[in-house]
C-alpha cells in the first residue's frame, strides 16, 4: 500500500464529489470485511453458557423412557435452594446412546448426570476418563453385589449409580387363559411357568385351541429372557467374542426358531407398530415382563381387561434391564451432580419413583420397604406387583456376563430370530448370517 | 491534472460497473499517456474491481468453513484407524476403502439407495411437472392451493415417519387394511425389499413433492403468456402447449429441481432410520440406504474411519449421478425444443 506518495498529491475535491459519499463507501468497505471476519469468528466462538443469573447453580440431568424422577427432582430443589435442576427426557434408549456418543465424541454437551441403560454399560466403562469416579464410603452396600459389579470399571472405580433393575415375571391374559380351558389362578399359573419346557409345551397346547392367538409377544422379548439367563453369552471374561461358538446360544437359537415353526411366536418385530397394536387384537397371551414393563402393557392394551402378572419365571429368575446414574467427566458442576445422584438413587428416593414408574428398585434397602412391598396393580387384577417382583429379584441366581460388543451382538441375534420370524431365511440360514454378522463386529 | 470538470466523480459506482470508468475520464489529456490516478480515483478502482467479491466472500468464507474443511478433513479421517471417542489411531491408507468394498452390506446400501432414489426422485419430478402445471391454471383461491401443497415440508419427517409407520404396519397397517377390503393379500412392507422401498419412496414423495412444484411454478409463471398464443393459434392443445412450450421454457429450472432432488434423492436417512425401532434398516437390511450404512458405521460400531471413508465414496457417488442427470435433463430440454 503506497499511501505516503499519494498523499501529498491529493487535490482538493471537486465540489460536486461530496466527501460523505467517499467515506460512507470507505466505511461500507470495512464493514464488509469485518462483517466477513465476524461472520467466520463467530462459527469458530459459539457454546459457553454462563452460570444461571440468579446465582443458582442449574444441574441436567440426562434420562431415557420413564424413570420417575418428575416429583424427585421437585422436592430436592425445595429442600437445596440453591440448585435449579432440569431433566432431559428422551424417548428410548437408543436414541438417547446415540445423543451421548455423538456429545461424547465431540467431547462437549453432555448433561451434569447421564442415564446409562444396563446393557448399554459395559461400553461405557470402556471409556477410561470419560465418566468420573462416584465411589463414596455413604454408598457401600447400597445396592445388590451385581449391580454394583457391572457399575465399576476394570481398575475399579464405580462409574454408575444403579438405579432400577428389571426383574421377570410373566404377565399374562386370563381371559384368554379361561377361553383356552387352562387355569387363570396367579398361583396356578405360576406352574405353567416354572421352567421353558413347560412354558413352551403349554404354549402348543394353547395355540391348539386358540389359533388366532400366538402365545408370547416376540422372539425377541423371549429370546432376550433366555441369553439373560446364561453366564458368558456373548463374551468370555475377557471380552473375546464367543457368540457363535458358545452352545448355549445357538440353543437358545434352535429353541425359539423351533417354537417360531411350532406356532408360538407372533413374528412381529417388538416395539413395532404391529407389534403395539397387538395388544389390542388378542395377538398374544403372555410375555416376559420386568418391572418396568407393566406401565408399558397397561398404556398399549388400555382398555384390554383380563391382564395379570405370575409370580413366576421359566429356568428361576431372570432380569432384563435396569439403569445407571453417571456423572461424564466434562460436567463443570462435578460435585454437585455427584451428590444429586447420590440422592436420587438412595433407597427412600427409588421407592418414590417406583410408586411413580414400576422402575423396580435396585437398593438393597428399598428392596424390602413396606410401602413397595404392599404395592398393588389394578391393571393386573390387582396383583401385588411389590411382592411379586420383590420375589422375582430374589429368584435372579445368575447376571450374564456383559462385555462391551453385547449391545451389538445381541442386536445381531435378535434381527436373526426375526429374519426366521419373517420367513426371509431358514434357521440354518439365519445362523450363518449371524456369525457374518458377529464377525464384521468384530 | 488540476481540478478536470469533465472527470467523472470518483467512484460512482452506480455509474458504470467497468474498471475502466475512471481512466476514461482522464483520457482528454494525451500528453501525458499513464496519467497518475488520486488516492480517491484509485480506491474507487479497486472498489468497483475487489468490491463485488468482498460482498460475496462471506458465502465462500463460510463455504470454507462448512464446507470444504469437512472435506478435506472427512478425507484425512478416512485413511486412519479413527474412533468414535477415542479419535485418531495408525494411518491405514486404503485399507478402510478396502474393507468397505468387501463388507455385503455396503452394496446392499447402494442397491437400496439406488432403488428408492429411482423410486422417489422420478416420480416426484414428473409429479411435481404436473401439479405446478394444473396449479399454473386459471384456479380460484389460488393461494389456498398452492400452500398445501407445501404442507407436507413443513411437518417435521420424524412426526410423519411415525404416522407413516402406522400406515404401513405389516399385519394392523391401514393400507393392508384397505388392500383387504378389495381381496388383496397383505403387503409385508417391513419383510419385502421392493415394498419397503416403495413405503419409504412414498414418504420422500410425501415431503418433497410439493415443494418441487412451488419451484415450479415459480419458473411457469416467468413464461411470456404471448407464446402460449401463439402456440394456441397454431392449433396446440393444452397438453401440447404444456410440452412444446413450458417444459422447454423452464429448462434450467427443471435441471436445479433434478439436480436438488439427486442430491437428497442418494442422502435419504431420516425415513429409512425411523421405519423401525431398531434403525439398521430391517433385519435383512432391506431399506438401509448408505447414509444409514454410514451412520451404523460411525454411530453403532463406532468406527469414524470406516464412516468416513463411506462419506467419501458417497459423495463421489453423487457428484457422478449428479453429472449423469444434468446431461439427461439438459438433453430432455434440448429436445423439446426442436
Amino acid at each position: 500500500m503506497q499511501i505516503s506518495p499519494f498523499g501529498p498529491r491529493q487535490e482538493p475535491r471537486p465540489p460536486h464529489t461530496s466527501s460523505p459519499t467517499s467515506t460512507t463507501r470507505r466505511r461500507r468497505l470495512a464493514l464488509a470485511s469485518v462483517g466477513a471476519l465476524v461472520l467466520s469468528l463467530g462459527l469458530a466462538a459459539c457454546g459457553g453458557d454462563d452460570e444461571a443469573k440468579d446465582g443458582k447453580t442449574t444441574l441436567t440431568v440426562a434420562t431415557f423412557n420413564e424413570f420417575g424422577y418428575e416429583g424427585l427432582l421437585d422436592e430436592y430443589m425445595k429442600e437445596n435452594p440453591d440448585i435449579k435442576v432440569v431433566q432431559k427426557k428422551l424417548g428410548t434408549w437408543e436414541e438417547h446412546r446415540d445423543n451421548l456418543y455423538t456429545k461424547l465424541a465431540a467431547g462437549s454437551g453432555l448433561s451434569d448426570i447421564e442415564a446409562i441403560e444396563g446393557d448399554g454399560m459395559p461400553a461405557i466403562l470402556e471409556e477410561k476418563g470419560a465418566f468420573i469416579d462416584l465411589s463414596d464410603d455413604a454408598v457401600d452396600g447400597r445396592w445388590l453385589d451385581w449391580k454394583v459389579k457391572a457399575g465399576t470399571n476394570a481398575d475399579g472405580e464405580l462409574i454408575g449409580y444403579g438405579t432400577d433393575i428389571g426383574p421377570e415375571g410373566i404377565c399374562y391374559r386370563s381371559d384368554l387363559f379361561k377361553k383356552a380351558g387352562l387355569p387363570t389362578d396367579r398361583e396356578e399359573v405360576a406352574a405353567l411357568f416354572a421352567d421353558w419346557d413347560t412354558y413352551f409345551q403349554t404354549g402348543k397346547d394353547f395355540v391348539k385351541k386358540m389359533p388366532d392367538t400366538a402365545w408370547y409377544d416376540s422372539s425377541k422379548g423371549t429370546s432376550q429372557a433366555m441369553i439373560n439367563q446364561l453366564a458368558y453369552p456373548f463374551e468370555d471374561e475377557d471380552n473375546k467374542v464367543v457368540a457363535t461358538s458358545n452352545p448355549e446360544v445357538r440353543e437358545v437359537f434352535d429353541t425359539v426358531t423351533s417354537m417360531q415353526s411350532a406356532g408360538l411366536a407372533t413374528n412381529l418385530d417388538q416395539w413395532s407398530p404391529d407389534w403395539v397394536a397387538a395388544f389390542q387384537n388378542d395377538g398374544f397371551a403372555t410375555m416376559a415382563c420386568p418391572g418396568w414393563m407393566l406401565g408399558i402393557i397397561e398404556g398399549n392394551a388400555a382398555g384390554v381387561k383380563g391382564w395379570d402378572i405370575a409370580d413366576a419365571f421359566p429356568g428361576g429368575g431372570g432380569n432384563w434391564g435396569g439403569s445407571y446414574l453417571t456423572v461424564p467427566a466434562m460436567g463443570e458442576h462435578q460435585e454437585e451432580a455427584k451428590k444429586l445422584a447420590e440422592w436420587l438413587t438412595a433407597p427412600e428416593q427409588q421407592v418414590k419413583a417406583f410408586d411413580a414408574k414400576f422402575t423396580f428398585p435396585s437398593q438393597v434397602e428399598a428392596q424390602e420397604d413396606p410401602v413397595l412391598l404392599k404395592a398393588t396393580q389394578p391393571f393386573f387384577n390387582d396383583a401385588p406387583v411389590g411382592q411379586i417382583l420383590s420375589n422375582r429379584a430374589l429368584a435372579v441366581e445368575l447376571q450374564p456376563y456383559k462385555g462391551p460388543k453385547y449391545a451389538d451382538i445381541i442386536t445381531a441375534f435378535q434381527a436373526a430370530i426375526l429374519r426366521v420370524d419373517q420367513g426371509q431365511e431358514s434357521p440354518d440360514e439365519a445362523w450363518d448370517s449371524f456369525t457374518a454378522d458377529v464377525e464384521r463386529i468384530g | 491534472m488540476t481540478s478536470q470538470p469533465t472527470t467523472a466523480p470518483a467512484g460512482e459506482v452506480s455509474s458504470s460497473t467497468s474498471p475502466a470508468g475512471p481512466a476514461q475520464a482522464v483520457e482528454p489529456l494525451p500528453r501525458d499517456t499513464p496519467p497518475r490516478l488520486t488516492l480517491r480515483q484509485r480506491l474507487s478502482r479497486w472498489d468497483v474491481r475487489f468490491s463485488p467479491y468482498l460482498y460475496v466472500s462471506p458465502f465462500f468464507l463460510l463455504f470454507l468453513v462448512v464446507g470444504m474443511f469437512p472435506l478435506a478433513y472427512t478425507a484425512y479421517v478416512s485413511v486412519h484407524e479413527w474412533g468414535l471417542i477415542g479419535g485418531k489411531g495408525e494411518y491405514v491408507g486404503l485399507d478402510n476403502y478396502r474393507a468397505i468394498f468387501a463388507d455385503r452390506y455396503f452394496w446392499r446400501a447402494m442397491r437400496n439407495t439406488v432403488s428408492i432414489f429411482l423410486l422417489s426422485s422420478i416420480p416426484q419430478v414428473i409429479v411435481a411437472l404436473a401439479v405446478a402445471g394444473l396449479l399454473d391454471t386459471q384456479l380460484r383461491a389460488k393461494t389456498f392451493w398452492r400452500m398445501s401443497v407445501l404442507i407436507p415440508f413443513v411437518v417435521a419427517p420424524a412426526a410423519a415417519t411415525l404416522i407413516f409407520g402406522n400406515l404401513f404396519g405389516d399385519r394392523y397397517g391401514l393400507i393392508n387394511g384397505a388392500l383387504g377390503l378389495v381381496g388383496i393379500d397383505p403387503i409385508a412392507w417391513h419383510v419385502d425389499t421392493l415394498p419397503s422401498h416403495i413405503a419409504i419412496a412414498s414418504m420422500v414423495n410425501w415431503r418433497w413433492t410439493g415443494y418441487n412444484a412451488l419451484i415450479l411454478l415459480a419458473a411457469m409463471q416467468a413464461v411470456p403468456r404471448d407464446l402460449y398464443e401463439s402456440a394456441a393459434l397454431d392449433g396446440a392443445g393444452k397438453v401440447r402447449q404444456f410440452l412444446s412450450v413450458t417444459i422447454p421454457m423452464i429448462r434450467p429450472t427443471m435441471i436445479f429441481v433434478v439436480i436438488t432432488s439427486t442430491i437428497g434423492g442418494l442422502q435419504i436417512f431420516t425415513e429409512a432410520r425411523l421405519f423401525d425401532n431398531v434403525g439398521l434398516g430391517g433385519s435383512d437390511r432391506q431399506w438401509q440406504t448408505v447414509t444409514l450404512y454410514l451412520w451404523e458405521l460411525g454411530w453403532r460400531l463406532r468406527d469414524l474411519g470406516m464412516a468416513s471413508a463411506v462419506a467419501w465414496l458417497l459423495f463421489l457417488f453423487i457428484v457422478i449421478f449428479a453429472l449423469v442427470n444434468l446431461a439427461v435433463s439438459a438433453r430432455l430440454g434440448a429436445g423439446g425444443r426442436k
